[in-house]
């Protein structure tokens, strides 16, 4: 095997791994500041909706969960359109997907966390006379938030990642710039070992930083 | 509508029984691979343990995605010549046995210490230590956790499509391919990919409930 390793065409195409780099970033907080709000507000008509609400929510968290991301991108994409009268361009179309995904999977972190707050904590609330929003929004809320911090950053790495996926309908992102490389340079091996250390250098980065903030953050000890 | 999914029904079976191929040698291979390299991690010399931490580390920092293409197009370059179906197997196992070596590391770590010093004790080896003492009580803990994880070896097999393995998520573009009629088609998919992984999250929860009367 004759094959010599030549960085210099990656290096003079470089500003599409960059650029691919910061839209993966972007999509993954788009995507997990949108599935935030679902699941922040899913979680909630969980705890107070009644049993038709819950099985609507149920539904819509196991269907995201057990299907394939790249299925759910190409519905979204390719599918949707054909029943709804609308029209997207491929990164909006991604953003829709992946905020969905973040949200079914946010539901369910929430939705423990909500049921972790130590029921003693509610019970002072009531104590102190707060009416049941009050203890909602002053109580029990902020306190899983910070119980559900190391979930949050899990599913944001974990979005970070799955945006490889929006490659497959020639969204920009990193995956995408490395593809782009590869067809017009061919130095595949040079690409892909460029881009899996982009991917794992940015990954722990964001993961060093938010381990941080949960420090700051942890309940107790 | 229907006539779509009539039409469509023996090409996806094909397809689903590969997708269903492909999962279950990943899932087989990578519990063997990964249940070795998880002891490694637990119990090996420092040396080793590193370097599994290193492989496990790397390859959850790492898209699948990538992943795939990596093997399927770099590895080439460095002798080994694979075919898509076996680069795609190749590029899953190692994905899932990175996340076994994980469920055996926590399912182990969960066992509390003093079952291994009261082995110690009565004088039993390692090897007698871990068969009698802790494998029997770590099993109840990794096993639903990796049941919920072999679901993502199934959607993770979506992914072999795009090496143009005909596996379930192929066979639905193939069709859409030739009738232009995405949604139905798109909707069937998911209902088969839901089918499998439905039942594998169940039957993880079925046995975590039945294994949580085990408490410290």
């Amino acid at each position: 095997m004759g094959y010599t390793l030549n960085f210099n065409l990656i290096w003079r195409h470089f500003d599409k791994l960059w650029g691919g780099l910061l839209l993966s970033l972007e999509l993954a907080v788009v995507a997990i500041a949108i599935g935030i709000l679902i699941g922040l507000t899913l979680a909630i008509a969980h705890v107070a909706g009644g049993r038709i609400v819950r099985g609507l929510i149920s539904a819509y968290v196991e269907f995201i969960r057990n299907v394939p991301l790249i299925l759910l991108v190409y519905l979204v994409f390719y599918g949707l359109p054909q029943a709804v009268d609308i029209a997207y361009d491929a990164t909006t179309s991604f953003i829709v997907t992946l905020s969905l995904y973040s949200g079914a999977y946010l539901v369910e972190v929430f939705r423990s966390g909500l049921a972790a707050v130590p029921a003693g904590l509610i019970d002072a609330g009531k104590a102190i006379g707060l009416t049941p929003w009050q203890r909602l929004l002053h109580v029990r809320l902020p306190t899983m938030l910070r119980i559900t911090l190391p979930a949050l950053s899990n599913t944001f790495i974990s979005l970070f990642k799955d945006t490889s996926v929006a490659s497959v309908i020639a969204v920009p992102e990193l995956t995408y710039g490395a593809q782009w490389i590869n067809t017009n340079t061919f130095r595949i091996v040079e690409v892909y070992l460029v881009v899996t250390v982009m991917y794992l250098v940015t990954g722990y980065a964001i993961l060093i930083g938010l381990r941080a903030i949960e420090r700051r953050f942890a309940i107790g000890r | 509508m229907l006539n779509a999914i009539v039409y469509a029904l023996p090409f996806l079976t094909t397809g689903l029984f590969v997708t269903l191929i492909v999962s279950l040698l990943t899932v087989s291979l990578s519990l063997v691979l990964g249940g070795l390299l998880g002891l490694v991690l637990v119990y090996g010399p420092t040396p080793l343990r590193w370097l599994v931490r290193g492989f496990s580390d790397i390859v959850r920092g790492i898209p699948i995605l990538v992943l795939i293409f990596f093997v399927y197009y770099a590895l080439p370059v460095a002798g080994l010549n694979l075919q898509p179906f076996n680069a795609a197997v190749l590029a899953l196992t190692v994905f899932k046995t990175a996340q076994v070596i994980e469920n055996v590391r926590g399912a182990i770590g969960s066992i509390p210490r003093g079952q291994m010093d009261a082995a110690k004790a009565i004088g039993l080896t390692f090897p007698a230590r871990l068969t009698y003492v802790i494998a029997p009580q770590a099993v109840r803990r990794f096993l639903p956790p990796w049941i919920n994880g072999v679901t993502d070896a199934v959607k993770g097999s979506a992914l072999v499509s795009l090496l143009g393995v005909s596996d379930l998520m192929h066979s639905i573009q193939q069709v859409i391919g030739r009738t232009y009629d995405a949604l139905p088609l798109y909707v069937l998919g998911a209902l088969f990919y839901f089918a499998i992984n439905y039942t594998l999250s169940m039957l993880s929860r079925r046995l975590e409930l039945r294994y949580s009367y085990i408490r410290e």
